[in-house]
């Protein structure tokens, strides 16, 4: 990253793994749970939250001589709820199919907690360009889990991968499915999303015992 | 009468916010570690919720909805301003926070001190937000209703927090593996209960199913008197065309 001196870097690298919003932070938990039953609505949500926090981080940064303390979670609001109302339209627009399988999750955008928790603990108090390069770290870092829960649960739960069969056909019993293999109903239902979130908490902190937490 | 109980349970139970479509995690996990503060922040999310859902279906029925300004005028009557709903909706929740802060600081202290930053944050609580996005999208029809559905959900939320604040405060008198101390083993608790809550489904689809089965019986029984003279026809029909054939048969003999 010759582009990006060592302290900005951090800014990116940090949210991936020792900082990251969803597992360190519990940040921005809820559309990561509902919306990972498959593959790409993960990764739509994962650009749309990208675009969002990136985007928000930098109005509010440039903002921030100018907002009042005591308005500010309102002056936030309002950035947010603009930003998501061009995600939420650009979507109905080119992708309206996925729209209706992410239904309120694309309005949840806004209550996301990973934008809030961003700009009161990193925009309100850095340059552009810094919040910037946060905003794109921390929704890298939340894309990330998001791709490995739906990348689990599509696979296991319906033998696909963006909607292409992986295993075989399930009906015909081909490839894997002539073995005996059965898709795994479980990992479709949103609670499997909490169990293999939280598995994935116990490999990080696992490989990583600093980030043990006290019970 | 009986759709404002059916909802009642139904958001309580079925489609609990916590459990069926995960809304309100972050404070839920963040704010459980005590049962006390737990139901401190239960009680204000139950009183939003009861608050901004009743009055965002005022917003969406008079102002946002297609068609919901002709009460102006004819000429109003292809407006459709649905796409200014997150706005609108996360005004009327920012204000209504801003006054049950103000409410809370002033005649409880303590519970303030408690609740401290996640009092503000109920304003981003995805909960409060997601039941007024759910009353537009799941179009629920009349005032009353969209009350009931506030608060049904708001004590749905209160009940999930309280259930794993207690959960949380015994398990630390057990012996969890280490990384999963803390918030990994909350997951998978509150991944469990999601599976023990789905069982909940039941309580209505069950009933109603096995109205349907009943149903279906009478009209089954009902038919077998007709049909009992249907076949004697079908029979000597069949057997006149056996008849037939045997003859064509014979005399191709």
């Amino acid at each position: 990253m010759g582009l990006l001196s060592k302290k900005d870097a951090n800014l990116i690298k940090d949210p991936l793994a020792d900082n990251n919003p969803i597992t360190i932070q519990v940040l921005g938990i809820c559309s990561a749970l509902a919306i990972t039953a498959e593959l790409k609505a993960s990764v739509v949500m994962a650009i749309a939250v990208m675009f969002v926090l990136g985007l928000g981080n930098v109005v509010i940064s440039a903002m921030r001589n100018i907002i009042p303390s005591k308005i500010r979670i309102i002056v936030q609001l309002i950035v947010v709820a603009t930003l998501v109302i061009v995600v939420d339209q650009v979507l109905k627009a080119f992708a309206y199919p996925l729209s209706k399988t992410l239904s309120v999750f694309v309005g949840l955008i806004i209550t996301n907690c990973i934008i809030m928790g961003r700009f009161e603990a990193f925009a309100l108090g850095n340059g552009l360009w810094r919040s910037f390069l946060d905003g794109i770290g921390n929704s890298l870092g939340y894309g990330i889990i998001l791709v490995i829960v739906g990348f689990f649960r599509e696979l296991l739960g319906s033998g696909t991968l963006f909607g292409y069969p992986v295993f075989g056909d399930p009906i015909e019993k081909t490839g894997l499915y002539s073995f005996g293999y059965e898709n795994n109903g479980f990992m479709i239902i949103p609670p499997a999303a909490l169990i293999v979130v939280g598995i994935i908490i116990w490999v990080q902190r696992s490989r990583n015992p600093a980030l043990i937490e006290e019970n | 009468m009986l759709e404002h109980i059916e909802l009642f349970f139904r958001s309580i139970f079925i489609d609990n916010m916590v459990f069926a479509v995960f809304l309100g995690m972050c404070s839920y996990l963040a704010v459980s570690k005590k049962v006390a503060t737990a139901v401190g922040l239960g009680a204000a999310v139950i009183f939003v919720l009861a608050v901004t859902v009743p009055l965002n279906w005022l917003l969406d029925r008079y102002l946002l909805q297609e068609g919901a300004l002709s009460w102006l005028g004819p000429e109003y009557a292809d407006y459709n301003l649905s796409f200014l709903s997150f706005i609108l909706f996360i005004a009327t929740i920012a204000t209504m926070v801003q006054l049950v802060e103000i409410v809370v600081e002033k005649f409880s202290p303590s519970l303030y001190n408690s609740l401290g930053i996640f009092l503000p944050l109920i304003a981003v609580n995805c909960a409060i937000l997601g039941g007024s996005l759910f009353m537009q999208s799941r179009q629920i029809e009349t005032f009353g209703l969209a009350f009931n559905y506030g608060l049904s959900s708001g004590i749905g939320w209160f009940l999930a927090i309280l259930a794993i604040a207690a959960i949380r405060e015994k398990i630390r008198y057990s012996n969890v593996p280490a990384p999963l101390r803390g918030l990994g083993i909350t997951f998978i608790i509150t991944g469990l209960m999601g599976i023990g809550f789905q069982s909940f489904g039941g309580m209505l689809t069950g009933g109603d199913e096995a109205a349907e089965d009943a149903q279906e019986t009478v009209q089954i029984e009902a038919p077998k008197e007709e049909k009992i003279e249907t076949p004697t026809k079908e029979v000597t029909e069949n057997n006149s065309e056996i008849d037939e054939k045997e003859i064509s048969y014979n005399d191709v003999k």
